[in-house]
């Protein structure tokens, strides 16, 4: 079991070291953003003087690199620090400042929500459609299948969510089209509001997963010991549920981990569609604003959410193989 | 006493390039309980196709045209499948060639051994798990009680081809198609499982039908045999008739095969410099020391036969020559001259000298580009020759391999046969002008006759040329047949060297013996003797060692 932990140790550092790298990405690509916070607060009536003044009072004077630096501090602290457009609020007396943490939070709580809704529906649907159609493979269903999720993938996000709110909102009210949850809100409630927007992006992210198990387990079915497997006179879904699926999960496991990662970090137009508050929203508000502390707080999460997914991908897949789970 | 099987004008279609082609054209065949059938022919014979068809099952773009498959009266061609699958693994039952690749690697041993007998109702798990430790050590496995918690993995190949074995009597079938079941194991682990087979299915009375294509172990494990080419039967007889009287050209000249061998060469001069020479390698994969103190020379014009079982350290030490493994401990010398151990630190005139030819003549030629590029490409990069001058040098090449030139120049690896696609890899080892070649078990994987002839070529390419071979081989036969000194290694180590009529004759170290004695012999009774010579328990023994 050592070698096992040895990996994952070096997946786990290989990661730390990835984010590291992102976070140099995000704070250079933030801040050669035409414009800044100062000119679009003040819009029409910045003046040279006024935009120099808040620049002097956000930091915003200091060198690129001084900034990164201090930056970084604050992140390893698990200081986000505070978000502009807070700042300059209680410079001009507004209520107490909140931090750019307790900004995010909810937000963030709020696309994990509909995250695990959306995975809840998504993975098994999508792994069940690619073992049947693997089973029926050339057959209408499989033909079907693929069809349907090919086409549902191929169509623009917002005109699936328009058109889940015309069948399920408008024709046959099912469930409301507007996703407007806020705190202290009962679970069921909750959980009714957030399904079109999970079903939409159930839509999406189902093709992708369930083409992959499908293919994942064909390309198993000519191996010598599916062969084997049916000559012992097994029925053709055990054949493939407990012979082919156990050795095809490393790939399936790997396209989970994608498309679980794009529903935390690529769900800015559902959650508009829907004015669903999530991580999204927020972030597209604060680039509108340039509000660069709470942008770049939103970039890392997101590029942590990838990393921290593709290594327990990595780390399932390697445990998926019973040759190092099981050595000599 | 009615047949168990009665196969009556089978006829097998097999697709390529969108139209189905005739593999099998009309075999007939009957089987009566307890008796076993050898079936016997070259790859492409269509031997295994038969055999999966006596089951009911084709492979992927096969299919039964014409014909019936008649098991205890009911014909499999025409039956449902779910009929077929009532009788698969319960009444008829598999035993693949790699029993590594046919064990699925995500479940262990013994689950795999209960599934047939719990699915088809037989048995419930935990008798059927108790049935195979009984099973295991009839076979004579190491730790029967144990070794079925393992994976496929955690055991030998030689283990895992017995455990399947036991897996196919789960059920205690009627009938068990052994489909090459020893050709990927050593000399002497291929007896172990040899005489398990034999044992077992005598013990149970199953009928088997045993598909080989090594006329000597077909003899000791068939009441009849019967010789296909080309999806044809050739002919059909007892097996005592058979080997002593074929009817059939081609049979005979099946039979014939084993005659082929060298004359050796006279005793080298001991004073002339060896154009190879290994001084004392020792070397290591990580931290494990894989080859101790190794020392052999190899002399102009001369091969050398590297033999010994698989793990023995046969291809590292000619990793080590060749410099993909710089040995830990001695060195390489080159007409005299100490190589560097490295092969980057070589200059490209040391690295031509030393040329390889390998086992899968498959994977070793790339499959994108054509044989005029393959051959071509060492021509330039060695001898500087580009255009017209580089295409005559290939066209000589492949006229020294007996190869039509402008017929294979534009030709890609995958539109030649084994033997020819061999060839080409010997002719791109040529193509450096090399004065040594390493052969890595180049015959392995390629019927008899074709390897013969591949023999044969290397034989008279060291006539011509004075090459010198190291010929790294498992096959006894082999090396009866080409070389002219031997090295016996095992773990690691040489155990014995000389020349090789020294070798043939005793005595020998008794690693040698036991090597030379377990090569299968055309005699029938040869597995049986040799059994009680060594003695039964010996062989249990053999396998415990080799844990």
């Amino acid at each position: 079991m050592s070698s096992l932990l040895r990996i994952v140790l070096q997946r786990l550092a290989l990661g730390l070291v990835t984010l590291f790298v992102v976070s140099i990405v995000i704070f250079v690509a933030v801040n050669l953003l035409p414009g800044d916070f100062a000119e679009a607060i003040l819009g029409q009536g910045a003046t040279p003087e006024s935009v120099a003044s808040i620049r002097r009072d956000l930091g915003l004077d200091q060198p690129m690199f001084f900034r990164y630096i201090d930056w970084l501090k604050g992140m390893l602290t698990l200081d986000l620090g505070t978000s502009f457009a807070q700042l300059n609020f209680a410079n001009f007396g507004g209520a107490g400042t909140t931090t750019i943490a307790e900004q995010i939070a909810p937000r963030l709580g709020n696309t994990m929500f509909l995250a695990t809704v959306t995975a809840a529906i998504a993975v098994p649907l999508a792994v069940t459609l690619g073992i049947l159609a693997a089973l029926y493979r050339n057959t209408a269903f499989d033909k079907i299948a693929n069809m349907f999720t090919l086409s549902s993938i191929s169509s623009p996000e917002f005109f699936m969510a328009y058109v889940l709110i015309l069948f399920l909102a408008v024709l046959n009210p099912i469930f409301p089209s507007l996703s407007n949850i806020f705190e202290g809100m009962p679970f069921s409630e909750r959980l009714e509001k957030s399904m079109l927007p999970a079903l939409t992006l159930t839509l999406v992210v189902t093709a992708h997963m369930m083409r992959m198990t499908r293919a994942a387990i064909i390309n198993l079915l000519a191996s010598p010991y599916i062969e084997m497997a049916r000559l012992k006179g097994l029925s053709p879904m055990r054949v493939i549920v407990k012979h082919a699926l156990p050795n095809a999960l490393a790939p399936i496991i790997n396209v989970i981990a994608l498309n679980l990662a794009y529903l935390i970090t690529g769900v800015v137009v559902v959650e508009v569609v829907f004015v669903y508050p999530g991580i999204g929203q927020l972030f597209v508000d604060s680039v509108k604003i340039r509000d660069i502390p709470v942008v770049q707080a939103c970039c890392l999460i997101f590029a942590a959410a990838y990393i921290l997914l593709n290594l327990t991908a990595d780390i399932m897949s390697i445990l998926s193989n019973p040759r190092l789970r099981h050595p000599k | 006493m009615s047949s168990l099987l009665k196969i009556r004008g089978l006829k097998i279609d097999g697709r390529s390039d969108e139209t189905w082609n005739p593999i099998i054209k009309g075999v007939d065949m009957d089987l009566k309980k307890g008796e076993v059938l050898g079936l016997i022919g070259e790859s492409g014979a269509g031997k295994s196709t038969i055999g999966l068809a006596a089951m009911g099952y084709t492979r992927d773009g096969v299919r039964i045209s014409e014909g019936t498959v008649e098991f205890d009266g009911i014909d499999l061609v025409t039956a449902s499948a779910a009929v077929k699958r009532n009788l698969l693994g319960k009444r008829i039952a598999y035993v693949a060639q790699s029993a590594a690749a046919s064990f699925n690697p995500a479940h262990k041993i013994i689950d795999q051994h209960t599934e047939a007998p719990v699915q088809h109702g037989v048995d419930n798990r935990a008798n059927s798990a108790a049935d195979g430790m009984e099973l295991y050590r009839k076979l004579r496995l190491p730790n029967p009680d144990e070794i079925g918690f393992r994976y496929p993995h955690q055991v030998s190949g030689g283990q895992l081809q017995r455990a399947m074995t036991a897996m196919a009597m789960s059920c205690r079938p009627d009938l068990i198609i052994f489909d090459e079941p020893t050709t990927a194991l050593d000399v002497t682990t291929q007896i172990e499982v040899l005489a398990a087979i034999r044992e077992i299915v005598e013990e149970f009375d199953t009928a088997a039908i045993y598909i080989t294509h090594d006329l000597a172990v077909v003899a000791q494990m068939a009441d009849r045999i019967k010789v296909l080419l080309r999806g044809d039967e050739v002919e059909e007889a007892d097996t005592r008739t058979m080997l002593s009287n074929p009817q059939e050209d081609y049979t005979k000249s099946l039979w014939a095969v084993r005659a082929f061998e060298r004359p050796a060469k006279p005793a080298v001069n001991t004073g002339s410099t060896p154009v190879v020479s290994v001084n004392g390698i020792t070397a290591a994969y990580g931290k494990t020391d894989v080859l101790h103190d190794v020392s052999f020379d190899i002399h102009a014009g001369r091969t050398v036969a590297v033999v010994g079982e698989s793990g023995s350290g046969k291809s590292t030490t000619a990793r080590c020559i060749t410099g993909l493994l710089p040995p830990r401990i001695g060195d390489i010398s080159f007409d005299g001259e100490v190589l560097p151990g490295n092969y980057k630190k070589r200059n490209k005139d040391q690295l031509r000298q030393a040329q390889m030819i390998y086992q899968m003549a498959d994977t070793a030629l790339n499959p994108r580009k054509t044989i005029g590029q393959i051959i071509g490409r060492p021509v330039q990069f060695y001898m500087g020759l580009t255009g017209a001058e580089r295409r005559k040098r290939v066209n000589e090449l492949l006229e020294q391999i007996e190869l039509e030139p402008d017929t294979y120049f534009n030709r890609l690896p995958s539109e030649l046969s084994g033997g020819q696609k061999q060839r080409i890899g010997i002719a791109r080892a040529l193509a450096a002008e090399p004065k040594f070649i390493i052969c890595d078990e180049v015959t392995s994987a390629l019927d008899q006759l074709v390897a013969e002839g591949i023999l044969r070529l290397l034989g008279d390419l060291q006539d011509k040329l004075g090459l010198s071979y190291m010929f790294i081989t498992h096959d006894l036969a082999t090396v009866k047949a080409i070389a002219d000194e031997v090295v016996v290694m095992k773990d690691g180590k040489v155990v014995e060297q000389g020349p090789k009529l020294d070798m043939f004759t005793p005595p020998h170290h008794a690693y040698t013996d036991l090597l030379l004695s377990s090569v299968p012999e055309m005699d029938p009774d040869w597995l049986t003797d040799l059994l009680q010579e060594r003695g039964v328990d010996n062989i249990g023994d053999a396998a415990v060692g080799k844990m």
